[in-house]
């Protein structure tokens, strides 16, 4: 096992390379350090500002020699300060993680017991009008824009009905529920379209298996080989899809985080991204490459515990 | 080149040349024994029909609005502006039907009646929609005209030749798959700067890994089969096992990658937009006036129409792709739909 995850991360190292040479290409070739400054600074700085702005940070120096410093920076997790606020980019993350995990833990997990169940409940019934109109509901709720979802359910639930707060975000206990309820429900609605039919498919695809015709045939009830056999078998193709979309919940709380005034990662990265904070966005870029891949390895060592079938050599 | 581009004429040939692309491609599909059988599976199912019919709809009211002419004053008028183009535009917001604008103290009376209502800027929120469809599918067809070829390619050669082809493409992939894609496309678009064009390239850089994936999935499988032992026992060179034997046979599920690709990046759209990097301010999209959308939500009284009529119009498309696609996985897939 452990030899596995070794040989995995030593193939994950060029790939992590990589990422950090598009975005090395991206902003530090394709981007002039002049355009850069021009977006930092503004229009109307004069051009003495821009020149001394650009030899602080090291923009005038040969490529090469940027790169090898970036990488370096890279590999030992120094990102350096924003260039709006100035801030540690190190502290800026740490403090918005909390945020970001408060809603998308609770999101994620809602989401995924809601269309579970959901996809469940469809092939219990399957090939009926039930099933067929809940497709087609699931279909209608994946065709709806992110964007919308946020913007319909903060309008009725804190607008017009004043159940929540519009916007904002405190650490004060039970209190903090209150901010990161109605992100929390859009979160888990957001995807819940696309998760409920791929669900269906996973649990259609065990239903032809043999063991669940050996379970039926000696005589258990349709709804206990559901609930326990199709559920646990499908459970394995379940956790490849889902644990491979972790690092993308937290990108994809960057609109909630937005709307909501939330001040996690999302939002941290929204504002970089109207100011052109550079910094901010790379190391943004490369942090969740690197969750994603190591997400891909919890993945296949996880598809090895669930199945006792599959070794890791 | 870009006067070239924007010119009347040109726009009007592009047009022709889509839907003579479309024309031929439904011929050439007609002879073909695989998608004759796909069509009679298709044609009984009748949600994937009238979606069919709605995708069509759009993609007229997008050509109409491309469609051009010159006027007698030295400008363009578009086809569309004969049918809606008549509406005066007013001062500021006015609701559905309303017969005075939208103001507290003393409210104008209209110019003329407006179905949906007006904008910020006194536009007509109906025709607003209806010019908005123009630029969903001019990037929906830019990106696709980026990516398909890309992904077709590359996923064909490394199922095909495996071995160094297939490492280098994998990690080509994989590490595009890698950076989350919304990051990839934000960074892209605020290097290479805003506009249809760069947001089109970006979309297309990140949609051809699945595609290729896919690709490369199904060509391992083909390579397998017999036919093309046989095909390269008797001395056929790879080229012409790639575009005679290969091809043809992964070109349904590249169609069905388009159809639900499309849906993706009309969603994709909205999130730009919102983002601020989006369809640039002033070009009718339905990701800008979803955007404007949510700070006229707050507003007393509330203004909600321009909202709406986005999203209705966004939602009818990407649900009727999004259907079709279905549909069409059904028809060359049977057992599995």
């Amino acid at each position: 096992m452990l030899s596995y995850v070794l040989r995995r991360l030593l193939y994950a190292v060029p790939i992590v390379l990589g990422v950090i040479a598009i975005t090395f290409l991206l902003f530090n070739v394709l981007q002039t350090p002049q355009a850069a400054a021009t977006l930092v600074l503004g229009p109307k700085a004069s051009q003495q500002a821009r020149a001394e702005w650009i030899k602080n940070r090291g923009l005038d120096k040969p490529k090469s020699e940027q790169f090898v410093k970036h990488v370096k920076n890279m590999a030992t997790f120094n990102f350096g300060t924003s260039w709006k606020s100035g801030r540690e980019l190190n502290e800026v993350f740490r403090t918005g993680v909390g945020p970001s995990l408060m809603i998308t833990i609770p999101g994620f997990l809602a989401g995924l017991i809601g269309g579970v169940g959901l996809a469940l409940y469809q092939v219990f019934v399957r090939n009926s009008l039930l099933d067929r109109s809940i497709t087609l509901w699931a279909v209608a709720l994946m065709s709806v824009p992110t964007v919308v979802y946020i913007i319909f359910l903060q309008a009725i639930g804190a607008l017009m009905l004043n159940y929540f707060p519009a916007s904002g975000f405190d650490w004060r206990g039970l209190e903090t529920l209150k901010f990161v309820a109605l992100p929390i429900i859009i979160m888990a609605v957001v995807n819940l379209g696309s998760d409920v039919r791929l669900y269906r498919t996973i649990f259609m695809e065990e239903i032809t298996q043999d063991y669940v015709r050996t379970a039926l045939a000696k005589g258990l009830s349709s709804g206990h080989v559901l609930g326990v056999h199709v559920f646990k078998n499908g459970l394995i193709a379940l956790i490849t899809l889902t644990v491979g979309s972790l690092p993308a919940l937290i990108t994809g709380s960057l609109l909630i985080e937005n709307f909501f005034g939330i001040p996690g990662l999302g939002n941290v990265l929204v504002l970089a991204i109207g100011t052109g904070d550079q910094p901010v966005v790379m190391a943004s870029v490369y942090l969740g490459s690197l969750l994603y891949i190591a997400s891909l390895i919890l993945t296949d060592i996880c598809y090895a515990l669930a199945d006792p079938r599959i070794r890791l050599s | 080149m870009e006067a070239l581009f924007t010119h009347w004429l040109t726009q009007n040939l592009l047009v022709l040349a889509g839907f003579s692309l479309i024309a031929w491609m439904l011929w050439s599909a007609s002879h073909h024994e695989r998608w004759r059988r796909a069509w009679l599976r298709f044609r009984s199912d009748r949600g994937g029909i009238i979606a069919l019919v709605v995708v069509g709809i759009y993609l007229i009211l997008g050509a109409l609005e491309v469609l051009s002419f010159p006027t007698k004053s030295g400008g363009t008028r578009t086809v569309l502006d004969l049918f809606v183009g008549g509406v005066p535009a007013e001062k500021s917001y006015s609701a559905p039907l309303a017969t005075r604008l939208l103001s507290e103290a003393k409210p104008d009376p209209v110019k003329a009646t407006h179905l949906l209502g007006t904008d910020a800027l006194g536009k007509d929120v109906f025709v607003e929609t209806l010019k908005a469809c123009k630029t969903a599918l001019i990037i929906g067809g830019l990106t696709a005209a980026i990516y398909i070829p890309l992904g077709t390619l590359f996923g064909i050669l490394a199922g095909y030749f495996r071995r160094r082809v297939d490492d280098l493409i994998q990690y080509v992939y994989t590490t595009l798959a890698s950076i989350p894609t919304i990051l990839l496309l934000v960074a892209i678009i605020l290097v290479l700067g805003k506009g249809l064009g760069t947001m089109s390239f970006a979309l297309g850089l990140t949609a051809w890994v699945g595609l290729c994936r896919l690709i490369r999935g199904e060509t391992l499988r083909q390579a397998e089969r017999p036919y093309i032992t046989a095909a390269r026992a008797l001395g056929q060179s790879h080229w012409n096992i790639i575009t005679r034997h290969i091809l043809p046979n992964v070109l349904h599920l590249v169609v069905i990658n388009f159809v639900l690709g499309f849906s993706g990046i009309v969603l994709a759209e909205s999130v730009l937009s919102y983002l601020g990097v989006g369809t640039p301010v002033g070009t009718p999209s339905w990701g800008n006036m979803i955007d404007s959308g949510r700070s006229e939500l707050s507003r007393d009284p509330m203004v909600w129409w321009n909202l709406v009529s986005a999203t209705v119009a966004l939602f009818g498309l990407v649900l009727s792709l999004n259907l079709v696609g279905d549909s069409l996985r059904r028809a060359f897939d049977p057992k599995r739909g």
